[in-house]
């Protein structure tokens, strides 16, 4: 009898046949703009995906039996056919968790939840109080999201996951976060910013100090029993302990993106032609693209660690966040911007580095300037409004 | 790629960092997370 | 945990997807949401032929197990039972 001797995150980073989940960013259209969006969302592209073409892509998930899709974007359920959707990769045996800032999570909506087990939400919420969250998230999305919370919670959907991203704000709100849960049963989900999307506008002022690395490393410890992470934190690792999870890069190897207009990407906080693998459009589909592309070749052949090698820390935290290097214009074979050994600094500029190809925010929102890009592809975002015909709850 | 190679007993091997996700001691299984993965929103 | 029946049938919970990999399977159960991976292709093996054998044991037979590891799988089992990956056919 022979077993394998290789730790999981060892085998598991030369890829699988298949991801094990994936993100599908259903639209780029999306009712908020906020201000640290990975995706650039606000304005629907019209070259999205069709009904059909979405269908197509779900039962290539179900060939490969991918076990779940994250379903997110913008704001997902904006599309027409979104709960279509939904129910038909449920019927082909595509699990679904769909992220959502809860416009549309009504009583009936929430009905529609209770008892699923193919079916989750995960609300997004970064703020424990109106005026933490509204700062980052808009002007009434405190409200729209505890009101979701509320629906989910009066339907009997248990377990339902409120998602945060963890920002120098917000850290102080960890036991609060965890309180606003329990008080809705639902599970708190916390993750990393990534200077990705608008996020690469808004990492200087929001992105924790290293004191408030140390706090939440410390406080997941304490308290993290039933707070999940998305493994975004793995690059604490370095810190000493290993947090629960693969503590490893899925991108390209469990993991992936499918963008709304068919694009595949390594991962969602990756939307950049250098992490662009193919089209679920082109010949082959989207199988071809995660089984046969030269970007995800390259992610799964064995990376030697680069600068990091040397560092003791390396086994633990695999040099950190391949994305947040990237736009924060470090070397992705040299130490993460956020090292918990202090080793990815000083960092350049970031309105230096690496932009995305694209840019679906709304034109202006309220006044606030939104970023202006330069250089980039010519913009073929609608300015019709996204949610025409869509009225509010 | 894998290593392979036989084993009469289902000890740990030393220095193997997933031994705290190994269920009842066996090399055969271990459980995962379906959140546990980078990458997702 | 109680100790593992070997000797009765067996088989994968119906909310278990399980999918063959490289090195073993993969396992996700929809109730639970709960994840395994199967590290041997033996194990996979054994999984793959329960609901059809008539034992978890002559499963394990028909997968290649000798008498001196059915122990090592039998805790394997066990582990998939109590996550209900697996569960007794009636």
């Amino acid at each position: 009898m022979t077993t394998s001797l290789l730790p999981l995150a060892e085998q598991f980073q030369h890829g699988l046949d298949s991801p094990i989940c994936l993100t599908w960013e259903l639209t780029y259209a999306c009712n908020l703009a906020c201000v640290h969006c990975l995706s650039s969302s606000g304005r629907r592209d019209p070259r999205e995906l069709s009904t059909g073409e979405c269908k197509a892509v779900i039962d290539e998930l179900e060939r490969m039996q991918v076990f779940y899709v994250n379903i997110g974007g913008g704001e997902p359920t904006v599309r027409p056919d979104f709960w279509e959707l939904v129910d038909y990769a449920t019927a082909h045996d595509v699990g679904v968790k769909f992220s959502t800032n809860g416009v549309r999570i009504t009583r009936a909506a929430a009905a529609r939840l209770r008892g699923s087990d193919y079916v989750d939400v995960q609300v997004s919420l970064d703020g424990a109080t109106r005026e933490v969250n509204d700062a980052v998230r808009g002007s009434g999305s405190y409200a729209t999201a505890l009101r979701a919370m509320q629906n989910l919670a009066d339907a009997g959907v248990a377990g339902f996951k409120i998602s945060v991203v963890v920002t120098r704000h917000n850290v102080s709100q960890l036991g609060d976060f965890k309180a606003i849960a329990d008080r809705f049963g639902a599970q708190l989900r916390i993750t990393r910013l990534r200077p990705s999307g608008r996020g690469a506008d808004t990492w200087d002022q929001l992105h924790p100090t290293d004191a408030q690395q140390r706090e939440l490393y410390e406080w997941l410890l304490d308290h993290g029993e039933n707070v999940l992470t998305g493994d975004s934190f793995f690059h604490l690792a370095a810190y000493g302990q290993k947090l629960p999870g693969l503590n490893l890069c899925g991108a390209g190897r469990v993991v992936c993106l499918i963008d709304p207009v068919g694009d595949v990407y390594a991962c969602p906080f990756a939307i950049h032609d250098s992490f662009l693998a193919g089209n679920v459009r082109d010949d082959g589909g989207f199988s071809r693209v995660w089984r046969s592309s030269r970007l995800f070749a390259d992610l799964r052949r064995p990376q030697n660690g680069g600068a990091c090698r040397s560092c003791s820390a390396f086994d633990s935290c695999r040099g950190g966040c391949m994305a947040a290097k990237f736009f924060t214009g470090l070397p992705l074979d040299g130490p993460d911007p956020e090292c918990v050994r202090g080793l990815g600094g000083p960092l350049p500029a970031l309105s230096s580095g690496p932009r995305p190809s694209a840019d679906h925010s709304h034109r202006s929102l309220h006044g606030t300037a939104v970023p202006i890009s330069i250089g980039r592809r010519p913009d073929r975002a609608c300015d019709e409004n996204p949610l025409t015909g869509f009225s509010a709850l | 790629m894998s290593d392979q190679s036989d084993h009469t007993s289902a000890v740990d091997q030393p220095g193997d960092q997933s031994s705290d996700n190994l269920v009842e001691g066996t090399l055969l299984l271990e459980e995962l997370s379906i959140d546990g993965m980078c990458g997702v929103y | 945990m109680p100790p593992f029946d070997l000797d009765v049938a067996w088989r994968l919970h119906p909310q278990v997807s399980m999918r063959p990999e490289r090195f073993g399977a993969l396992l996700y159960h929809f109730g639970t949401r709960r994840l395994s991976f199967v590290r041997t292709p033996t194990l996979l093996s054994v999984l793959e032929q329960l609901s059809t054998q008539r034992s978890a044991r002559a499963a394990c037979i028909a997968a290649g197990v000798g008498s001196d590891h059915m122990q090592e799988y039998a805790r394997a089992l066990a582990a998939l039972a109590a996550s209900s990956m697996i569960c007794e056919r009636p």
